[in-house]
């Protein structure tokens, strides 16, 4: 039987609402199926429902699903759980939640191996996923391993008991780019060892055309385009699935035009006692363009955005505005200089107070910068509403009843509302969905050209800065390793470490996955 | 240094500061009073001399902080002065009390943990289901009652109306143990109702926190039956939080004993305080209240402690 | 009719009785109406206490006394423990160390000791009653508050308000105690509860309101003769004490419970 999985007109529901609907799927053994979706779409649902695991809540309304030959709606739980423990197993998106802290991980990854020999086999398993000193590291506890180590345990452990079928739901969301070009291509080798049909769910529209051979995309639980990776990627069908694929491909950055600066910083150090996390850090923001820093977890672009925004003092260095020095703090700085310069923070849902209607969150700094009330204030409101393309009617509802793209605009709204010259953004669309991040983005753009502001955006992914910043300044370990005109980095870098980062940002491009490997490995 | 051995040594630091400082505190406050200890012992008709004399002896004339090392300095020999209404050392009056009370608080905490650990497990495993509600409900009840209440009805029904067990709770040197157990009994009874409300609450939470995680889901997508999801991997992660609510409750019960034993009179070592507070008996009153302080410091000490050995992630570094 | 609805009506009964207790009581709680523990009556209801006063009588004054301290007790320390809690917070730096400190070391005494020793050395009066109960009050209000409050000083949308230049009151005011406003209600309603159970425990003891006045513990305490051989008249007041906080949980868990930032915190 070479059909692994097969789906029909799967509907699954949970308190009422439609999860999933009419999904269609067929798996053959040895090939990988990719999943993508944005967030919301049901892949995860898809991914356990393969496997005979439904979450609280949810029930099977419609279809069926036969894996390896059997019927799932017809078997009973204890029969479930038998083909769960030894003919399958599953990827979490976060390693750290999935294994339990209290065991450590030889006991855990062997837990449903058949042979006698545990230790042997984690040895092996470990040494197959590239886990340093193999022999003993099964003797750590979860919370002694790095991230990225963690999570190849734990395929390590989706591997111990000879699936036929693997479900990995999102396994490289949370790591760094260079460690998520490792684990890809130990994914891809393990299963190509194994033999084994794979289900890989990602958002990622450039890790799955490496990843999977054919590819299903789904959007709120209904399938919107499915066929080979290759069909897909380079001439989709539907308009969604063209959109995302666009969001991933390379389009030309901006051109740098040379003038004033609106915000230059100078020889900043940041850090706390001993420590520097910050050093010799300079650079410069012009009126109507964008400045990015990029880097990856550690590297201090976020300390770096916080030192110019006044929430931490630097120890060395300085920050001008249109050539006048800033006080260090916040604090220290007049009214005037708070209001010219805005910060956007990652998180909306941390950055907008609950208990707030947008009327008092956007209205805030109208009044306590412009001293608008009233009928001024109502119309100032209309306007920047507009302006975030947000309905007015959204004015008197709290964030709680808004999505998460919705809210990054009041964000927005809210820093607009100082008529600010400079907007400092921290990772702002990194929590957001592809298609989302895409609209903030023209969003700023049309923003920056109508009001002459200058960016800073601080960001780790290499694409989006493509895309839209005009400069581009790299960071490594506290430092400022490459800068320039985005064009002339990304076409031309001329430091080892950029073109590391440069090299490990998933492509769409076939065989992309093979050159990444053959040029990062000498690490 | 391993990381617990410099966490086992801050938590005792903290616990010795703590305890310093009530010490400090009940001093001066004992100290500051008016009318001094010199008269207290030997009554209104003392002569001037002989108060005198009786104040250098008991060293009245040095200045505080020196009155405050040297009952320090006796203290930590089992010295703790003179109890005013009898005359007789403190030591040896709050010893055999400490005993009788640590006794009963800790046949209260030996039926008090298993009975409101397992209703704590059985309401999380059955959240939100008949048995958690009905449980619940009893639970809250039961936290607002107030102890006396419950000692009281105890009384009127077990003792007063079916004479299966003893109003008053008199133990003696002489008691057998058939004794000690009828006499215990009531008060046990009582110090459960009281305190197993609070147990059974904290071991609820601790244990929906368990199974709402992500590595119990984990462990039933590995298709581990649900006997196995339960016993190897959320309970195991159960032992840190009970360990440290079984403490806790013990502590808890020091405290309730004070009014049990009233209500039943029991010779522990909250009667004691409470007859001292009632004749203005300073040295025990003190006396008292460090032995209580040390004795609970000592129990949230070992809650911490044991807790922190149980769960790896504390125990090793990362 | 819910639970939470339920205890809300019974607050509002407890309390509408405390206050109206001088005019509604039969006679007044002084009086000698009858003979010493005699049975229930025409004349007085639960009968008579230890010296021959109308038991029904006292009791309702007992209820206004318990109500009356739990009260003060409550308001004084919600006010200095949320301000504390607050400014902690926010602040951080040497208070918020001294306040824990403060607060480790004041629990490191079990509370009712920590009473019984203070009122022994000051004498139990009723400022020194209210004072100590309101210092204990205070570090369990804390407690509960400063980590709840110190979630949401860690929230953004503080730092936004800290960029926009706001002073510290008004952040505290508009920005903090909103989201913090379920916990602190929670808060409010379970130190009343133990409030009243603190005082009637502490006046059962003999450390409490003293004679002729009684609250609902002292009550208990005068008549532990009649209850030790058998009556149960005596123990209405202990019941009354019970119902106080059944009403309040009740209302507190219907209620408030469920949009507390750390219910995990609240007993």
């Amino acid at each position: 039987m070479s059909e692994v999985l097969h789906v029909e007109g799967l509907r699954i529901e949970a308190r009422g609402a439609p999860i999933l609907d009419g999904i269609e799927l067929s798996l053959q053994k040895g090939k990988v199926l990719g999943l993508i979706g944005e967030s919301g779409a049901g892949k995860s649902t898809l991914g356990l429902a393969a496997i005979g695991y439904l979450k609280a809540g949810c029930a099977v309304t419609a279809g069926r699903v036969r894996l390896l030959g059997q019927d799932l709606g017809q078997q009973s739980p204890e029969a479930l759980r038998a083909l769960r423990r030894q003919r399958i197993s599953y990827v979490a998106q976060s390693a750290a939640a999935a294994f339990n802290p209290f065991w450590r991980l030889e006991r855990q990854v062997t837990e449903l191996a058949v042979t006698p020999d545990r230790r042997a086999l984690a040895r092996d398993l470990f040494a197959r996923l590239h886990l340093p000193e193999p022999e003993v590291f099964g003797r750590r506890y979860p919370h002694q391993v790095s991230g990225g180590q963690l999570q190849r345990a734990m395929i390590a452990m989706a591997l111990a008991n000879r699936p036929e079928l693997v479900v990995f739901d999102e396994p490289t969301t949370a790591l760094d780019v260079t460690t998520q070009v490792e684990v890809l291509a130990q994914i891809r080798q393990v299963v190509a060892e194994q033999g084994c049909a794979a289900l890989y769910i990602t958002h990622d529209l450039a890790v799955v055309a490496q990843m999977a051979d054919d590819i299903l995309v789904l959007r709120h639980g209904r399938m919107v385009e499915q066929g080979a990776v290759r069909q897909v990627v380079e001439a989709p069908r539907t308009d969604y699935a063209r959109a995302l694929v666009a969001h991933r491909s390379g389009s030309a950055p901006p051109e740098a035009a040379e003038s004033a600066p609106l915000l230059a910083a100078e020889g900043l150090e940041l850090g706390y006692g001993r420590k520097v996390i910050v050093q010799e850090v300079s650079l410069a923001v012009p009126r109507g363009q964008v400045l990015a820093i990029v880097g990856e977890s550690g590297s201090g672009k976020t300390t770096v955005a916080r030192a110019l925004a006044g929430l931490i003092a630097p120890r060395a260095g300085s920050v001008r505005l249109e050539g006048r020095a800033l006080a260090p703090l916040v604090e220290g700085r007049s009214a005037e200089d708070r209001r010219r310069l805005q910060f956007i923070h990652q998180l909306p849902d941390v950055a907008l107070n609950p208990r707030h209607s947008l009327h008092e969150i956007i209205g805030r700094p109208l009044t306590l910068f412009h001293g608008l009330s009233g009928a001024a204030l109502q119309t100032r409101l209309a306007a920047l509403m507009a302006d975030v393309e947000l309905p007015v009617a959204l004015l008197d509802r709290v964030p709680g009843a808004l999505s998460g793209g919705q809210k990054q605009r009041v964000c927005i709204a809210r820093a607009l509302a100082a008529e600010p010259d400079l907007l400092i953004c921290d990772e702002i669309t990194s929590a957001l969905d592809p298609l989302v991040e895409d609209g903030i983005l023209a969003l700023l753009q049309r923003l920056m050209q109508t009001r002459s502001l200058g960016i800073v955006f601080i960001t780790h992914n290499l694409g989006l800065t493509r895309r839209f910043a005009h400069r581009v300044a790299v960071m490594e370990r506290g430092r400022i390793v490459e800068e320039g005109a985005t064009g002339s980095v990304f076409d031309a870098p001329a430091q080892p470490y950029t073109r590391r980062l440069l090299a490990a940002a998933p492509q769409m491009r076939a065989g992309w996955l093979t050159e990444a490997i053959g040029s990062l490995r000498p690490l | 240094m391993s990381r617990f051995s410099r966490y086992l040594m801050a938590r005792i630091a903290a616990s010795v500061l703590a305890i310093v400082a009530v010490s400090m505190i009940v001093f001066i406050g004992t100290a500051l009073l008016p009318g001094d200890a010199a008269q207290a012992i030997l009554g209104q008709e003392a002569t001037p001399q002989a108060l005198e004399e009786l104040r250098n002896q008991l060293g009245l004339h040095l200045p505080l902080w020196q009155r405050y090392l040297v009952w320090v300095m006796a203290a930590l020999q089992g010295d703790f002065g003179v109890s005013f209404s009898s005359g007789r050392p403190v030591i040896d009056l709050i010893l055999p009390r400490l005993a009788n009370s640590l006794i009963l608080a800790g046949a209260g905490a030996a039926v008090t943990v298993p009975l409101a650990v397992g209703l704590g497990i059985l309401s999380a495993l059955y959240r939100d289901r008949w048995p958690d509600r009905a449980i619940g409900t009893i639970s809250m009840l039961l936290l607002s009652l107030p102890t006396f209440l419950t000692g009281y009805l105890l009384i009127k029904i077990f003792a007063v109306e079916l004479g299966w067990f003893p109003a008053l709770s008199m133990v003696r040197r002489s008691t057998d143990l058939m004794g000690w157990v009828r006499a215990l009994t009531l008060p046990v009874i009582a110090l459960t109702f009281v305190a197993s409300a609070h147990t059974m609450r904290l071991t609820r939470t601790a244990i929906v926190a368990i199974l709402s995680s992500d590595y119990v889901m984990m462990a039933e997508i590995k298709g581990l039956s649900p006997a196995r999801v339960i016993l190897r991997h959320a309970l195991p992660n159960a032992l840190s939080p009970v360990i440290s609510i079984a403490m806790l409750t013990f502590a808890y019960m020091i405290v309730g004993v004070v009014v049990i034993e009233v209500v039943f009179s029991y010779a522990g070592l909250g009667k004691l305080i409470i007859d001292a507070v009632g004749y203005r008996d300073l040295p025990m009153v003190a006396a008292c209240g460090v032995v209580f302080s040390v004795v609970f410091v000592s129990l949230n000490l070992a809650a911490d402690v044991l807790a922190m050995l149980a769960n790896p992630r504390l125990r090793l570094a990362a | 009719m819910t639970r939470a609805t339920l205890s809300a009506v019974l607050l509002a009964v407890l309390v509408l009785v405390a206050l109206t207790a001088p005019w509604i009581a039969p006679h007044p709680p002084s009086s000698v109406v009858t003979g010493a523990f005699a049975d229930p009556s025409a004349q007085a209801w639960l009968g008579g206490d230890s010296i021959g006063r109308d038991l029904f009588s006292r009791t309702l004054f007992g209820l206004r006394h318990t109500l009356g301290i739990a009260l003060a007790v409550t308001v004084g320390a919600a006010l200095l423990g949320i301000t504390l809690a607050l400014v902690a917070a926010i602040r951080r730096g040497w208070l918020d160390l001294l306040l824990g400190r403060l607060v480790d070391t004041l629990m490191a005494v079990p509370q009712i000791i920590f009473a019984l020793m203070v009122l022994a050395v000051l004498g139990v009066s009723l400022p020194t009653l209210i004072g100590t109960m309101i210092v204990l009050e205070t570090t369990l209000f804390f407690r509960v508050l400063r980590p709840a409050a110190g979630d949401v000083a860690a929230m953004d949308y503080l730092e936004v308000a800290r960029l926009r230049g706001e002073g510290l009151a008004w952040t505290l005011r508009r920005e903090v105690l909103p989201v913090l406003m379920p916990t602190v209600l929670a808060e409010i309603g379970i130190r009343f509860a133990f409030a009243a159970l603190f005082i009637s425990s502490l006046s059962f003891l003999g450390a409490g309101i003293q004679p002729p006045d009684a609250d609902l513990g002292g009550l208990v305490r005068e008549n532990a003769l009649a209850i030790t051989v058998g009556k149960l008249a005596p123990l209405v007041p202990a019941f009354v004490i019970a119902l106080i906080a059944i009403a309040v949980n009740g209302v507190v868990d219907g209620f408030v419970r469920r949009h507390a930032i750390r219910p995990e915190l609240l007993p």
